[in-house]
């Protein structure tokens, strides 16, 4: 067996692959079918400073080889996630990460400074591209100074390895990569959903109740490797690579393009086992390919 | 309940009119145990369009034959998918999911209806069965558009009385269900529901007015099926709720419908 560990920047996993923020639940959800810890890590819901009661239902339309979701950052607020979840889950013998949003800078420094003192939640996940909400972040990750001006505050408070999930919604996602970099981020991870509409012309309405929302799944995927290889050539902090991985073979080709770890997403609705039958293929693959350690196959694309 | 991720074998795929099959599937081991009104999530392949798997309500469980049955209309190309499976194929689930309707309690359990609209007759059946077999006595009363739309009348008359609803009077008396007659006549003790959401609300109006404990099955557009997406949710008392977790069936009193 193969080197599976990976080490992002001060956050060590046994093995690549993470679970997506909001596609997993808290882990829970999943142990009737995986070994949660089989998992590299699990990032779990996004959670905000107070409670939010999310968008409107309905919340998802089916789309071609994805999906469009407009939930809205539904959670009950980083007190009961501290209070309620936390005892829950902290024991789960894997990389437990919080994905953390907000409408404010306030928000942020003052969620990120709650879970910095929790021991068992080794590194946040900052989500400024939740493209759902008003002010759910994505305003913070679409210019380079908003981005730049939440991470900074963020990594003043808090002290463990500082992921920051970016959003595809921009012009050079790129730039905003290197914003989140400069002001202190030790990865980044991307991409968040796509924006994207479905339309229901019988009735003559939107699907969704917010009108757009947003798009994953396995159509995403050549749009997601492409991010994900620009920003690992643009930056020097490990990336982590996510949208549209459905099996192991597509963990692999984020891999490749330069990333050093994966988060799958939206594949768990469809498969609740895909995450160790990915570490699994992954582990296969270097065999195969005559690979000692995961960490060689991070940017080994030939060109 | 401890979910299972299950491959079914099918056994039998039975039409019934031209837009409903029956799936009669077994497995290779016992079947696990399955309430009234739970659900599985059906994984269909080699559909190109068909991203999600399909939510469908478990219709029945025979235990002797280790059959567990999927009543079927065929909407769209998933549940088209699933029409075309022939004896021997192999169905991916994941099973059993959502909570079942309560069993009735103390004077609800004199006179039990049971309402199915259209294919939300599906898990009448099984609600009625296990009734039968706790010594109760369901009634049915069902409703659908024509009689073309009427399912598994034989089975239901089995279990007990049935009264039927066509909207263009085909069959039964007509107009809908919250309409016909035996509702005047009878005084029923709780009401069982499941059909399309306009129906299920004109039931729970006549449940409420007459004071009738009554149970809706919910059908909200879900990915997971699992309380992970937060997709499906029915807002209630407590918030925004996953219908796959903490449903398909709701007490009408936990919901905020204008009833």
């Amino acid at each position: 067996m193969a080197d599976l560990s990976v080490n992002i920047n001060g956050l060590v996993l046994k093995n690549p692959v993470m679970t997506a923020s909001g596609t997993f639940g808290y882990g829970k959800e999943y142990e009737d079918f995986v070994d949660l810890s089989q998992i590299g890590g699990i990032i779990v819901k996004g959670t905000t400073l107070h409670p939010r009661e999310g968008n409107a239902y309905p919340r998802m339309a089916e789309t071609p080889m994805g999906m469009l979701n407009a939930v809205g950052l539904q959670n009950k607020g980083v007190h009961y996630f501290v209070d309620h979840i936390y005892p829950q889950i902290k024991d789960i013998d894997t990389a437990m990460i919080v994905n953390v949003a907000g409408s404010t800078v306030e928000d942020y420094v003052e969620t990120a400074r709650i879970i910095n003192d929790l021991e068992k939640i080794p590194a946040i996940e900052l989500n400024v591209s939740c493209p759902n909400v008003k002010h759910g972040g994505m305003a913070f990750g679409v210019t380079a100074k908003g981005c730049e001006e939440v991470v900074s505050a963020v990594r003043k408070v808090y002290r463990k390895p500082l992921i920051v999930k970016l959003s595809p919604n921009v012009t050079d996602i790129t730039e905003m990569a290197r914003a989140a970099e400069a002001a202190g981020a030790d990865s980044v991870s991307l991409i968040n959903t796509l924006l994207g509409m479905a339309i229901d012309a019988e009735k003559r309405r939107p699907i969704l109740s917010t009108v757009t929302g947003g798009m994953s799944g396995a159509a995403v995927k050549p749009v997601a490797l492409r991010m994900v290889w620009q920003v690992a050539k643009a930056v020097k902090v490990p990336v982590i690579g996510l949208g549209g991985i459905m099996n192991g073979k597509d963990a692999v080709e984020f891999l490749l393009a330069g990333a050093t770890a994966i988060q799958v997403g939206t594949a768990n609705f469809i498969d609740p086992t895909v995450t160790v039958k990915i570490a699994a293929y992954i582990d296969d693959y270097m065999g195969r390919h005559g690979f000692k350690s995961v960490k060689e196959l991070t940017g080994a694309l030939e060109i | 309940m401890k979910k299972l991720l299950l491959d079914l074998i099918v056994k039998e795929n039975i039409k019934l009119h031209k837009n409903y099959v029956l799936l009669k599937m077994t497995h290779r081991d016992p079947l696990p145990s399955v309430l009234p009104g739970q659900f599985a999530e059906l994984r269909v392949d080699n559909a190109p369009n068909v991203f999600l798997r399909r939510p469908i309500s478990i219709n029945f469980v025979d235990r002797d034959k280790n059959e567990i049955w999927f009543l079927i209309q065929l909407v769209g190309e998933g549940t088209r998918k699933l029409a075309q499976l022939a004896p021997g194929d192999v169905l991916n689930t994941i099973l059993p999911l959502g909570n079942g309707f309560s069993f009735p309690a103390g004077d609800q359990a004199n006179k039990p209806l049971l309402i199915g609209g259209g294919v939300g007759t599906a898990p009448m059946l099984m609600l009625g069965s296990a009734l039968l077999r706790a010594g109760l006595k369901p009634t049915f009363l069902l409703g659908a558009r024509s009689e073309d739309d009427l399912l598994q009348l034989d089975q239901f008359s089995r279990l007990g009385d049935v009264f039927v609803t066509t909207e263009d009077g085909s069959k039964g008396e007509k107009g809908f269900v919250t309409q016909h007659r035996v509702l005047q006549k009878e005084h029923f003790t709780m009401i069982y529901t499941c059909g399309p959401r306009p129906m299920m609300q004109a039931v729970a109006r006549y449940a409420k007015a007459n004071g009738i404990e009554c149970e809706v099955s919910l059908e909200n557009r879900m990915a997971c099926g699992l309380g992970a997406c937060l997709c499906c949710v029915e807002k209630t008392q407590e918030g925004h709720v996953c219908v796959c977790k903490e449903g398909p069936v709701f007490n009408i009193k936990k919901l905020l419908w204008q009833i």
